[in-house]
């Protein structure tokens, strides 16, 4: 089932991956399990002409222990899926490690717009580079990003680095990643955000460091302070 | 209503599979009339179908049977409560009329794209679509205090609350939990109608709201709601179970109880929607945990209904056999929850067709496979006639064959990141190469949709055809099969008093025959 996810190229997809496929294993068993107890039943007490129906309320303990033993089992399973994903969670979305670089990322009725630090690193200068549509990272570097929108909700979504986070306007909420391998990946919105959110896509690119600070060289006509 | 919103279904699921070409019966499909028909499909089967034919149609009709009583509590609330859900179908239909078409922002209507026309460029349509939504919900209200009332004060004498059909407990704990979560919602929806109105700002930052405070208010009563319609069809696979099984329903009381935990904690689950809508990250661990909970109390339930067909004497009439697919397959939908309710694979997992296979998993076999296992299961009650059962069969098949080929996909796709409520999935390169999923959910619905042909003709042509029953060709023991088929005015010849609970199949002390009626010395 797992085979169906996009490459990972993120640093904690393979968490994501993971919890996916603990709980896919845990209740994919439950389910055969059940599933098949329930054919079983079916066909095994057909109706015959030999054979009558047994008189059995459930109301003893000792009967109900049938259904109560599976559920205080999948109880069990329950805090355990919650033991997996709990740190998963916490790594993503809680705390945020110090960031190599930001980026701003701005939703707006139907483009990405996107503002990358310029060669300074740092946001809020004259020499941040402003694009629609694309954002271009430097590869293996902790990137925090600041997620705004315009207008409506939108909702920001790399399916190559697991990452999805809704932009809310009038909050600026952050979050990060790590890539861990050079392409070109799809980047798209995944929140109705009008008619034309079906078209609101754009690309991750992930550079390594040379090909990075050429980029940010061709590119010095984007910059926001630039006067031409 | 079904019908028109298998229609919008039909519209845009063939849009999807053949992007940009006429759909056969309508035409050119845009990506607004895309989103209006996503919108109003699923307004539709909610709140227009599911909720009435769960809630009212069923429960109208059998609660006050079940219970022993004439009919029900309060006659003119009940008819006022009809007309006002009448006149708010109308204004919903209406809604497709309106110069800017019907609402297309979402059946979550989500601000700010729902608060400001602006944003859609839709004006009536939204007016219309809260003032219908509130309307129906205020006649869901009234009917709720019907039932609960008919229930606590009109059951016939001996009926104690543990000798009440879990279709009558399901019915009032569903009665209860919409009651409860309705009011923030209604209140959620004038606010947003002020803003729509007159940018009022309560969902709209620029004024100093806030857009996820509507959320918060929509989730908590959405949530519950799920349950408000699960609860009826649990309840009515409960009646069938027994009966074709000729046992007592396992575990009768367990039942009750582990329902209304799942009642309780579905009040604390909701934030589980929006786990990554922005909302503090430290919220969702609790929401997480109480989310995964409620499979236990459901599991019990399942389990149950399991445990009473051991060492039965099963018979596979339709009505058993949709009993038995809606339990088959709302388990899918069932453990397919667990993915969304942990954080974690809902980051990935959220807003993606995944979700969609998930929810249609668990509100198709209710709103539909249970509703159809409950027609052929009345029906000799409601018009003193059988339903033809081969025709019910073929009925059964095809909806099963269907619905799965419809749905199945969809998990796949999910997990290849296919996003939610884009109108042409071919202008993304990643999802090009799963396109022919697209094409087989497609056909799967077409199969399905004209599946039901049998149905609706086998429906009315047994109205005249169908082989003429007595009281109880099911040889049932709740109350409803001693009244006459139809039941007349006032349902019961003589007043019902009833001497035992209302399962007691096949007990050893019985003789000659495998049953008991609740109402018999």
């Amino acid at each position: 089932m797992t085979s169906w996810l996009p490459e990972d190229i993120s640093t904690y997809g393979h968490g994501i991956d993971h919890t996916i496929r603990v709980i896919y294993y845990i209740v994919g068993a439950w389910f055969v399990l059940t599933e098949a107890v329930l054919f079983y039943f079916i066909i095994r007490y057909r109706k015959r002409k030999t054979t009558t129906a047994t008189y059995q309320p459930g109301t003893t303990f000792k009967a109900l222990a049938w259904i109560l033993l599976p559920a205080a089992l999948i109880l069990v399973f329950d805090l355990g899926i919650d033991l997996v994903q709990g740190p998963v969670w916490n790594e993503i979305k809680i705390y945020l490690p110090t960031a190599d670089q930001t980026v701003r990322i701005k939703g707006r009725q139907f483009v990405w717009e996107i503002t990358h630090p310029g060669a300074d690193g740092k946001l809020e200068t004259p020499d941040d580079i402003q694009i629609l549509n694309q954002l271009v990272v430097p590869v293996h570097k902790k990137i925090q990003f600041e997620l705004q929108s315009e207008d409506v909700l939108h909702s920001l979504w790399i399916p190559n680095l697991r990452l999805k986070q809704d932009a809310v306007p009038g909050r600026t909420i952050k979050g990060w990643f790590e890539a861990t391998k050079e392409g070109i990946y799809p980047l798209a919105c995944a929140e109705l955000c009008g008619s034309g959110h079906g078209t609101m896509k754009g690309q991750l690119q992930v550079l390594n460091e040379t090909d990075y600070q050429n980029w940010l060289k061709e590119n010095r006509s984007l910059e926001v302070g630039r006067v031409e | 209503m079904a019908i028109i919103g298998g229609y919008l279904a039909y519209l845009f699921r063939y849009q999807l599979a053949f992007p940009n070409e006429p759909v056969p019966g309508y035409g050119l499909v845009g990506p607004d009339q895309y989103n209006s028909f996503v919108t109003m499909h699923g307004t539709i089967m909610v709140f227009w179908v599911a909720m009435p034919i769960l809630l009212s149609g069923f429960g109208n009709f059998l609660l006050p049977l079940m219970i022993g009583a004439g009919d029900m509590a309060f006659p003119r609330l009940n008819m006022t409560s009809y007309w006002v859900f009448f006149l708010s179908t109308v204004v919903l239909l209406l809604s497709f009329f309106v110069p800017g078409g019907s609402f297309s922002g979402g059946w979550t209507i989500y601000p700010p794209l729902s608060a400001s026309p602006g944003y859609t460029g839709v004006i009536w349509g939204g007016h219309l679509w809260i003032l219908a939504v509130a309307l129906e919900f205020t006649s869901m209200l009234m009917g709720g205090i019907n039932f609960l009332t008919t229930t606590v004060a009109m059951r016939a004498k001996g009926m104690g609350l543990f000798r009440l059909p879990i279709f009558v407990w399901m019915i009032n704990i569903a009665s209860i939990l919409f009651m409860f979560s309705v009011g923030p919602l209604i209140a959620g929806a004038f606010m947003l109608l002020a803003d729509r109105l007159f940018d009022v700002g309560f969902y709209l930052p620029a004024s100093g709201g806030d857009p996820l405070l509507f959320q918060h208010l929509f989730w908590f009563f959405g949530h519950p709601e799920v349950y408000v319609l699960l609860l009826p069809a649990l309840g009515i696979i409960a009646e069938i179970f027994p009966v074709f099984s000729r046992k007592p329903l396992f575990g009768y009381r367990t039942i009750i109880y582990s329902t209304l935990v799942a009642g309780l904690l579905s009040f604390i689950v909701w934030a589980h929607h929006q786990f990554i809508s922005g909302i503090d990250p430290r919220l969702a661990a609790p929401f997480s945990v109480t989310t995964i909970l409620i499979s236990v109390p459901f599991a019990i339930t399942l389990f149950a209904f399991i445990a009473t067909l051991w060492r039965g004497s099963i018979r596979l009439t339709t009505s058993m056999l949709f009993a038995l697919g809606m339990l088959a397959e709302f388990l899918v939908g069932g453990v397919t929850g667990i993915f969304n309710g942990s954080t974690a694979a809902d980051i990935y997992i959220h807003d993606t067709l995944f979700v969609v296979a998930h929810f249609h998993y668990t509100l198709f076999p209710v709103t539909f496979i249970a509703t159809f296992a409950g027609i052929y299961y009345w029906y000799p009650k409601m018009f003193g006639r059988f339903m033809n059962e081969t025709w019910g069969k073929v009925h059964f098949w095809i909806t099963i064959i269907g619905f799965n080929a419809v749905f199945l996909p969809m998990f796949a796709f999910g997990l290849a990141g296919h996003q939610r409520r884009i109108f042409d999935p071919t202008l993304f390169d990643y999802l090009q190469p799963y396109q022919y999923l697209h094409v087989i959910a497609t056909v799967g619905l077409i199969v399905m949709l004209a599946g039901q042909i049998p149905f609706i003709i086998n429906f009315f042509a047994s109205l005249s055809r169908g082989k003429v029953v007595d009281r109880n060709p099911w040889l049932a023991n709740t109350l409803e099969w001693l009244a006459p088929s139809p039941p007349g005015h006032g349902n019961f010849d003589q007043e019902p008093v009833v001497q035992r609970g209302p399962y007691e199949y096949s007990h050893p002390l019985l003789k000659e025959r495998d049953w008991i009626s609740q109402g018999e010395l």
